[in-house]
């Protein structure tokens, strides 16, 4: 997995409550394109309007926020799908870290494993950030420290401590689940008898 | 101490504690869908096997054709296909493929096969996994680097999710279907109201109703932000099981019910969340906007950004209002519709297709509207012809249609043209969902037949 310690970058706000992530990867897309090609269609249906020009009230759609590696979301981020697709694209468009008050919960376990940081922070501080970058777009990621640094503000953050070792060494979830091997065959071996209908029968 | 239906489940399943809060647990079931079969490629470019091929299940429903025959198809169909009989090969796991008897959608084909039981953690990459909670099974959608995981360890890391109860108070009125409760809820709660929760689904309106429609409801638990659902299971839920293919076999069944009896949550157990949901007066729940949580009763009207609870929720529902082509004020009643589709993991199974039939009376679909009925698997769609429901549909003038998940997410190349105006039985309303520029009215199985012979969004009691 990749490494994520301190990252700074291009903050863009998106001022947008349960944004789907349909609106972050078209169906089309998503089915149809490889991991390496979806980078540009991040966002389409936000970036762009239905005649296929830009959207003028989406920040990435000019500089600097077009630059962006860090969102700044609304509540519920992310809500729908379950498709990692959505997290691929945002990775291949240069997005590194999202914040946000809450996470749709399926895409808050994908942006983990593809080496990517949410951040839950209150909405009033998330509102406050999103404002802020757009007059002083960059902030600086520290996870080390587990604080955002922006011009004029300090705020700290937590995210749970196993997932943030997992992010800062960049370890390998199956590579450590496997180490786990005696327990889940004794897991296995209890359950059987716990629950003998579950044998695998001929079918 | 006193656990929740969510602590029960959970602590059966605990390997190995991780960290506070993070467990490893056991996955006894897994459906693997064929646009992630590429998670094969994963496993082999390690030299890792499928550690349980048995509890994996191979089920493609996203990207088949659903066309008489099974012409078309979207460009990418043949590839997806082609990895998953490939690598369901190479492994050996078990393949429902497109021309199975089995085939389906996998929320309507597991619990149809017995293959998932009460008390089982089961995964799957697809968010409306939460379906399989309202037998009383630990149930959530996962992404595809899980996919992986589960394949090579059956086990999956997670951190325990927060409880919460939505009640039903009262019993509604005859008539009101599962999927007007879910949406009912949802205009309570909201989209986001479940967030970081395990959402269980509780009283006298819950109790009354079918496994079916506890899996409509269970089905859009993540719609209202939660990715598990659950209803405790019950008699009903056992008889209903019984017998199945996959269902526990005669010599264990009694020791399996009995463990399943304890699958409740104690009575002064103590949520993180209550919510309560009236619906003693329900009427029937439709969408006007693109969230879910965009919900009003069939009798009432487009709402106005003016009075909304906050300025996000005013510009959400401007731009929504924008996007459907609607005017605040407006009445849902008489909206005229292009289409209709009666399908999805929310509402394909047969109590579905029959509550559908049954609002058509002798009426016709209306001139200029395209109507569809895809049956959730191919056992509902035999068993729906074996009762005639075919012939009613299609001499209506709808379009009678093979399993899968179709124009619920356009997946497979089914989509609404731009504009065009759908009532859909399937569970979201996004943006662009069924189609670029597609409008989307979320609405239950009777409501939507009465729209197809309307031409038009109609209250299906009148």
């Amino acid at each position: 997995m990749q490494r994520f310690t301190t990252h700074t970058g291009i903050a863009a706000p998106v001022p947008l409550a349960n944004l789907d992530t349909d609106m972050i990867i078209r169906v089309e897309r998503s089915a149809g394109l490889p991991r390496a090609e979806l980078g540009p269609y991040a966002l389409e249906s936000w970036r762009f309007r239905q005649d296929g020009t830009p959207n003028p009230d989406c920040a990435l759609n000019r500089p600097p926020h077009d630059a962006a590696s860090i969102l700044i979301g609304g509540e519920n981020f992310g809500c729908g799908s379950a498709r990692e697709t959505a997290v691929w694209a945002l990775q291949g468009f240069g997005i590194r870290c999202v914040i946000a008050p809450s996470f749709g919960g399926a895409f808050h376990e994908n942006l983990f494993e593809n080496g990517m940081l949410p951040i839950r922070l209150p909405a009033e501080q998330v509102a406050a950030l999103q404002a802020l970058v757009l007059r002083a777009p960059e902030l600086t990621i520290d996870l080390p420290a587990q604080e955002i640094r922006g011009e004029g503000v300090t705020l700290p953050f937590i995210v749970e401590p196993l997932r943030r070792t997992m992010l800062l060494e960049g370890l390998d979830p199956i590579g450590l689940t496997l180490t786990r091997e005696a327990a889940i065959a004794a897991f296995q071996a209890r359950d059987a008898q716990r629950r003998p209908w579950l044998q695998p029968r001929a079918a | 101490m006193p656990r929740t239906l969510l602590d029960k489940l959970w602590d059966a399943q605990v390997i190995d504690a991780l960290a506070p809060g993070v467990d490893l647990l056991n996955v006894d079931r897994h459906y693997l869908l064929e646009m992630r079969a590429g998670a094969f490629g994963v496993l082999e470019a390690r030299g890792l096997p499928v550690r349980d091929p048995h509890r994996t299940v191979g089920v493609v429903d996203h990207v088949v054709s659903t066309a008489p025959g099974r012409a078309g198809g979207a460009p990418w169909t043949a590839r997806h296909l082609a990895t998953m009989r490939e690598g369901c090969a190479r492994h050996g796991v078990m393949l429902l493929d497109q021309d199975h008897p089995d085939q389906g959608i996998a929320h309507v084909v597991g619990p149809e096969l017995g293959l998932t039981h009460p008390g089982m953690l089961v995964l799957c990459p697809d968010s409306h996994t939460s379906t399989h909670g309202a037998l009383g099974a630990l149930a959530w959608g996962i992404g595809f680097s899980e996919v992986a995981h589960v394949l090579a360890t059956s086990a999956i890391v997670q951190r325990r999710p927060k409880s919460m109860r939505i009640r039903f108070e009262g019993l509604p009125p005859a008539g009101i279907t599962a999927k007007d409760l879910a949406l009912a809820a949802l205009a309570v709660v909201g989209a986001g109201g479940g967030v970081g929760h395990a959402i269980e689904f509780a009283g006298p309106a819950i109790e009354a109703l079918e496994p079916e429609g506890r899996m409509t409801l269970c089905n859009m638990a993540v719609e209202l932000g939660a990715k598990i659902g659950l209803v405790a299971p019950d008699e009903k839920v056992f008889a209903w099981l019984r017998g199945r293919r996959h269902a526990p076999p005669a010599e264990h069944w009694e020791q399996a019910v009995a463990s399943w009896r304890a699958l409740f949550s104690d009575p002064d157990a103590v949520f993180d969340r209550e919510a309560r949901v009236p619906v003693a007066g329900l009427a029937p729940q439709v969408t006007w906007g693109t969230s879910p949580e965009h919900v009003v009763s069939v009798t009432g009207v487009v709402p106005d950004p003016a009075t909304a609870p906050d300025p996000v929720r005013a510009r959400a529902w401007a731009a929504a209002l924008d996007y459907m082509g609607l005017q605040p004020g407006q009445k849902l009643a008489g909206l005229p519709v292009d289409q209709v589709f009666i399908g999805s993991c929310t509402n394909a199974r047969l109590s579905d297709l029959r509550e559908a039939a049954a609002a058509l009376g002798g009426g016709r679909v209306a001139p200029g509207v395209t109507a569809w009925v895809v049956a959730g698997s191919q056992a509902v769609k035999r068993a729906a012809e074996a009762e005639g429901l075919d012939r009613r549909f299609r001499e209506a003038g709808f379009d009678w249609r093979e399993p899968g998940c179709s124009l619920c997410v356009g997946a497979n190349g089914d989509m609404v043209a731009p504009g065009k105006r759908v009532v859909s039985t399937s569970n979201r309303n996004f943006v662009g969902r069924q189609g670029p520029g597609a409008r989307t009215h979320l609405a239950s199985p009777a409501m939507a037949a009465r729209a197809a012979l309307a031409g038009a969004i109609v209250d299906p009691r009148s």
